[in-house]
């Protein structure tokens, strides 16, 4: 049970205010924004997303640069109110298509409504897009989106052209301008990858965190089954072949139905409207890493360094990674820092962040197969003691690869229970990966 | 939105001018659309009404629009009326008077055709807030509860709520408790239920405390009947009303296994949940329904492993932090479980630093024979990290495994790299650590010293770091060549030394190496002696007298004071009592385990929740505070995290705690429970240090200066007339309902004949023994050499109930007892006769 919700801008500017109860004073949005404000400069590192201050306890999420937050007084679990500031979120952004400063305050009535239904008196009534559907009547006022969407939908907003741009952003309420909605359903399987190679190259740990995840904009809630590798084996008590899929563990969302899945590996579910996760898994079986990176740093003299990084893209050339970026932590004492690209090189980009001593290397593009290196010749202002290598990195690197997953889980079809034969929606099934922390140690 | 206290319509806020003409001139067009009925008013009105509400958003005070707003109210346009709802919702509270007028309206609304209008208007005429209004809610509620139209009754349920708070009398008067009650077992509509249930717990738990019947009632709850019917029923509702239903099926008592195992079966599947609430509230019932049956207990923890680690791995960072605090509680509580999964709590460089540190608490934790290596090795690589505050954390990581490890070879090469690194947190840090390494396994001296006398005392800033560096100096001056002479520079800048503990030890480190080497140190005591006399600060001006009239009256009595024969440290001090531990696992899925405190420590005891245990508990850990507060030497010590106590101090610790507040109620910062609960014998202290011959003055001061003064132990009290039942009898289900309502009384360690230990080769023969004694065991397990036993007593004709936890581990020859009491003042008593009974186990 929570006693007040609201939403700030990163000014800590009020967005939407509900205080349901009226158990915690009034000044409670000023005094978590002061907290969340000044807690690098009194303790270490950033607020954690629950703290308690003079017995309020002050929940927040940050989504799309806004900060959620919920307060109460009563000993509550918090994994339940940090998951109902993640739904609301999203049910928001089911109404306004795009989830930002500007979309917020242009519907600020109809967020309130929102709230009103999804929480009375505390207590979580609904979080269910599609059942809000019968209890509110604001229309959204959708925002052109100048810049990117944030969250899951953008990364399939670069470089592709396969998407409409507006297609993933659009309200689940909202009608396309022609009067008519679009029939059509995105199933878009994200991996996120952790990754570490030890300083010889090779793989200390890794995982892979998958989401198949759904948005449905389909008319009269059809059924639909999502079938999966055959031979996708879950635990390792369920060991189905080699060269199997395996899953350490996985989660469904609460419509899917499991009848099949133990027999043919297929989900059955009527998707309810708005974005949602119908299935969460987990992989530590080895795999094979998109990219190998090679570091070396050595000393060239009494104030030089030397920094050379190989980056090779270990997948097919056919697919090409986005907004790679390698970073590097330097020895405190350099100074300055000589980039030296490659001959011939497109759409790189190199930079040195003195305050945090960071050396930054930008890769627009990467095709599949290629490899890329960068030296770097280092000036220290003092003398370095000790040992170079232990002055500097790890690297870690970021990157997105549309329509490339490493796990090899695979959407096999996707059928919708059709009305009739002419109706045919659109189905979109999407893959792809990017980095959570890719890191090779020097 | 804020509404700001009552105004005049002439008397506008002050700290708003810029919206004061605002206002008004909204006013000025509400008037003139109030009575409109042309085409398009109702557009208007949306815009007119939309300013109203940013303008209540932003802070700005509009309820001097009130009367405007609720003559526009007519209309039959939802979004207008969904609007002036939220308005008035927000100010009547402060408009009392003028909130009578919306009455009317809204009455007339909750008899609407439309389900929704009846709902809304319900909804908002609960909301009002205002006392003198209730009678008029009675009505409408009556019949929303009634209501054919599901919606309607699940905003009338809470409405119910919302009246009990308003006025709780009116609610009970009317009698709708019972109606929610009847609507929770009978309504088809599952948000119904769900809400019934909210509204009950609390209206019954907040009644409870002046009403017998209302506790009946919350705990009938619990009950078979209904925790059964809402089982049977947990995939209809949604998410979040599953998790309100698991809660409560957490505090259900089963009365035979089978029921158990049921239970399980039936959630089961929620562990697969996308939403990690879920999953946590079934884990808490799953561990919780087990706790009696330590195999199956296991197999629990075996069992969510993986979905937790899917959530952490799965959620927003928000979500896998508060799942991640749950699972390090559980890795505290049964880290061999987890050994395996330790690369799971890797850090990754792009983590927040309070996920970072669970994760190095974690890794430290699993830390074995077999894993040691790698999570050395990987802690060492973040040792060098940018983010200083985890390289240190991850150092002290080091440290800790090396202090539970029994191989510490490989580990002490780390730390004495660590010293070679250059880099002043990490010199600092490590510089801590090999002092406590010192104290521990005194065989590795020669190899750390060698590489101690490198470092240079100037490069050493930290308090910490440089009174460990000193406190090197005075315990291996014999084999340091220049530690007379980098003592004696020290003391000569005795002035530009800021830290008192720095200062305290720089006394000791003299006097102790005066006793190794008395021609080279003699001038610098001297120095350092009359530097602390002189010394503004209370505590080092003392010890140096203490020390001055020490040597005056005796040299030889002196050494054996500052160098006494030692023993290794064996046994880490915890940081946390095991009785908090328990606390905070009973409150699973709650914020206490994010906090890592009992919510007796951060909650008022009227938020307690409607779950909790009323107790006393919150007043004795302030009593402690207090304690500490007078005692200024304590601090300092209190400061030291580290502290390491020998096993002879560690029971008197205990001993002080338990004769004194029975609780040790843990400091803010993690520091060990001494700290809490060691005033006692510090007042002891401070009233005898100048006499400088009670023993009493050891205690408090053989820490710092690494005495092993053995204190005389407790005597126990001649057994009192205590007897018991012989024939006493309880069913498993009250005594684990006993067992989490009563405060744990008396907490102990007992010493085992080895006779004992023979005889117990498995636990069938406790029993039996224990049975002769009127003691009855209700539950028992564990292997060698860890057994439990859970055993209940009772008073010979009175109805008074003993509990007992009993662990006993064989290989150290110790038992470990908690006892739990109807009749506290008793527990003493029998603990004493427990003791006796236990201590004639194996006897012939």
């Amino acid at each position: 049970m929570i006693s007040q919700f609201f939403v700030l801008s990163q000014r800590g500017d009020n967005i939407v205010f509900r205080d349901y109860r009226g158990e915690v004073q009034k000044g409670s949005a000023e005094t978590f924004f002061r907290k969340v404000k000044f807690w690098k400069e009194d303790a270490d590192g950033d607020a954690p997303p629950v703290f308690n201050v003079d017995g309020v306890n002050y929940f927040h999420v940050k989504v799309a640069g806004l900060l959620f937050v919920a307060t109460t007084r009563i000993n509550v679990s918090p994994s339940l109110v940090l998951e109902l500031l993640h739904r609301t979120a999203r049910v928001i952004k089911d109404y306004l298509g795009v989830l930002n400063e500007d979309s917020f305050r242009k519907n600020f009535v109809l967020v309130y409504e929102l709230l009103d239904e999804v929480i009375d008196f505390g207590y979580v009534q609904t979080t269910s897009t599609e059942v809000l559907k019968s209890y509110v009547f604001n229309e959204p006022i959708v925002i052109e989106s100048s810049q990117m969407p944030l969250g899951p939908a953008s990364i399939f907003m670069q470089g592709t052209k396969r998407m409409p741009g507006t297609a993933i952003t659009k309200s689940v309420v909202a009608n396309e301008p022609g009067g008519r909605k679009r029939d059509e359903i995105f199933v878009d399987v994200i991996e996120k990858i952790s990754l570490t190679f030890n300083s010889s190259g090779f793989i200390l740990t890794s995982e892979i965190d998958g989401t198949i995840q759904m948005k449905s904009y389909l008319t009269g809630n059809p059924e639909i089954r999502l079938a999966l590798n055959e031979d996708l084996s879950i635990g390792t008590s369920d060991y189905r072949g080699s060269g199997a899929v395996i899953l350490d563990d996985c989660n469904f969302h609460e419509s899917v139905h499991l009848d099949s899945f133990d027999i043919d590996r297929t989900l059955s579910l009527v998707p309810p409207d708005g974005e949602f996760p119908v299935m969460n898994y987990r992989i530590t079986q080895a795999f094979k890493p998109p990219f190998r990176i090679n570091a070396l740093i050595e000393e060239t003299g009494p104030l030089k360094a030397e920094v050379t990084i190989k980056v090779r893209a270990e997948f097919n050339s056919s697919i090409n990674a986005n907004t790679v970026l390698v970073r590097m932590p330097l020895p405190a004492f350099t100074a300055r820092v000589n980039f030296e690209l490659e001959p011939g090189a497109v759409g790189h980009t190199t930079d040195f962040k003195e305050a945090n001593k960071k050396l930054e290397w930008g890769l627009k593009k990467v095709v599949g197969g290629s490899e890329h290196t960068l030296r770097a010749k280092l000036t220290f202002s003092q003398e370095l003691h000790g040992n170079i290598m232990k002055e500097a990195g790890p690297l870690s690197m970021t990157f997105t690869i549309p329509m490339y997953n490493s796990s090899r889980l695979q959407v096999k079809y996707l059928q919708i229970a059709k009305k009739s034969k002419a109706h045919n929606p659109y189905r979109w099934v999407r893959y792809v990966t990017q980095a959570n922390s890719y890191v090779a140690r020097l | 939105m804020a509404p700001a206290p009552p105004q005049s319509n002439r008397s506008p806020s002050p700290s708003q001018p810029s919206g004061k003409s605002e206002v008004s001139d909204l006013k000025l067009q509400l008037r003139q659309l109030a009575g409109s009925r042309a085409p398009g008013t109702d557009d208007s009105k949306r815009d007119l009404y939309k300013k109203v509400i940013s303008n209540m958003t932003i802070g700005i005070d509009v309820s001097s629009l009130f009367g405007e707003m609720v003559m526009c109210s007519a209309t039959s346009d939802i979004v207008l009326k969904k609007m002036c709802y939220l308005y008035v919702g927000n100010y009547a509270k402060v408009n009392p008077d003028l909130a009578l007028l919306t009455i009317n309206f809204l009455q007339r609304d909750c008899k609407d055709q439309d389900p929704m209008i009846r709902g809304l208007a319900l909804r908002s005429l609960c909301s009002l807030r205002v006392a003198n209004l209730v009678e008029y809610l009675v009505g409408p509620l009556g019949s929303g509860l009634k209501d054919n139209n599901s919606y309607v009754r699940t905003v009338a349920v809470i409405g119910v709520l919302k009246l009990y708070h308003i006025s709780a009398s009116t609610c009970i008067d009317a009698d709708f408790p019972e109606t929610l009650k009847h609507l929770m077992l009978n309504d088809q509509d599952t948000q119904v239920v769900a809400n019934c249930l909210s509204a009950l717990q609390e209206i019954w738990t907040l009644e409870s405390t002046t009403s017998e019947e209302a506790a009946r009632e919350r705990e009938t709850l619990h009950s078979k009947p209904i925790v059964y019917y809402l089982l049977n029923r947990i995939k209809e509702f949604s998410e979040w009303a599953q998790c309100l239903v698991m809660e409560l099926v957490a505090k259900y008592i089963p009365s035979d296994n089978s029921e158990i195992f049921d239970i399980m079966n039936l959630l089961e599947d929620r562990l697969q949940h996308a939403n990690g609430a879920v999953v946590l509230a079934t884990t808490k019932v799953f561990l919780h329904l087990t706790l009696s049956m330590a195999d199956v207990h296991q197999q629990v923890y075996e069992r969510i492993k993986a979905p937790l680690l899917t959530q952490v791995s799965s959620g927003s960072p928000e979500q896998s932090y508060a799942i991640l605090s749950h699972l390090h509680l559980l890795v505290m509580r049964a880290p061999y479980i987890f050994s395996l999964d330790y690369k799971h709590f890797y850090c990754q460089y792009n983590e927040p630093s309070y996920v970072k540190k669970l994760k190095l608490e974690m890794l430290t934790a699993v830390a074995n024979e077999s894993n040691t290596y790698e999570i050395v090795t990987e802690l060492c690589e973040y040792a060098a990290n940018v983010d200083i505050p985890i390289a240190r954390e991850s150092i002290r990581a080091v440290g800790k495994i090396a202090l539970q490890q029994y191989d510490v070879n490989a580990i002490v090469d780390r730390l004495l790299q660590f010293l070679e690194m250059e880099k002043d947190y990490v010199t600092s840090e490590a510089l801590v650590l090999v002092k406590d390494l010192l104290r521990k396994y005194p065989q590795w001296s020669q190899d750390c010293i060698a590489v101690v006398g490198n470092i240079s005392s100037n490069n050493v800033q930290e308090p910490k770091a440089k009174a460990a560096l000193i406190w090197m100096l005075g315990e291996y001056s014999q084999d340091m060549h220049d530690a007379p002479y980098v003592l004696e520079s020290l003391v000569e800048n005795w002035d530009e030394e800021h830290s008192a503990e720095v200062r305290l030890h720089l006394l000791t480190a003299v006097m102790k190496c005066f006793f190794k080497r008395p021609p080279e140190t003699q001038k610098a005591l001297g120095a350092a002696l009359a530097a602390g006399l002189a010394d503004f600060h209370q505590d080092v001006h003392d010890r140096a007298l203490f020390y001055y009239r020490l040597l005056q009256y005796n040299v030889s009595v002196a050494e054996s004071v500052v160098n006494p024969p030692k023993q290794a440290v064996s046994v880490f001090a915890d940081t946390q009592s095991s009785e908090v531990k328990d606390r905070i696992f009973d409150e699973f899925n709650s914020l206490s385990v994010v906090y890592q405190k009992p919510s007796y420590m951060f909650t008022d005891k009227e938020h307690r929740g409607t779950f909790e245990f009323a107790d006393e508990l919150g007043n004795l850990s302030i009593s402690a505070e207090s304690g500490d507060s007078v005692v200024p030497v304590q601090r300092v010590e209190a400061n030291d995290k580290d502290l390491l106590l020998s096993t002879t101090e560690k029971d008197d610790v205990r001993d002080t705690g338990s004769n004194g507040s029975a609780y040790n109620a843990p400091s803010y910062n993690g520091s060990a429970p001494s700290a809490a609960s060691q005033p006692l014998a510090d007042l002891a202290f401070s009233s005898t240090s100048m006499t400088s011959q009670a023993p009493a003055s050891g205690l408090a001061i053989d820490d710092l200066l690494g005495l092993d003064f053995s204190v005389g132990t407790v005597t126990t009290p001649s057994p009192p007339p205590l007897t018991l039942n012989p024939k006493a009898v309880l069913d498993p289900g009250t005594f684990q309902q006993k067992w989490r309502q009563l405060p744990i009384s008396l907490s102990e360690e007992y010493s085992l004949s080895p006779l004992a230990i023979a005889s117990l080769t498995a636990p069938n023969a406790l029993l039996r023994h224990m049975q002769g004694h009127s003691i009855q065991c209700i539950a028992s397990g564990g292997q060698s050499p860890n057994f439990k036993f859970f055993f209940f007593a009772q008073k010979a004709e009175e109805t008074s109930i003993y509990l007992v936890e009993c662990i006993i581990n064989t290989s150290s020859a110790k038992s470990q007892i908690k006892i739990k009491a109807d009749d506290q003042s008793s527990s003493r008593a029998f603990s004493t006769l427990f003791q006796s009974a236990l201590s004639k186990f194996g006897l012939p």
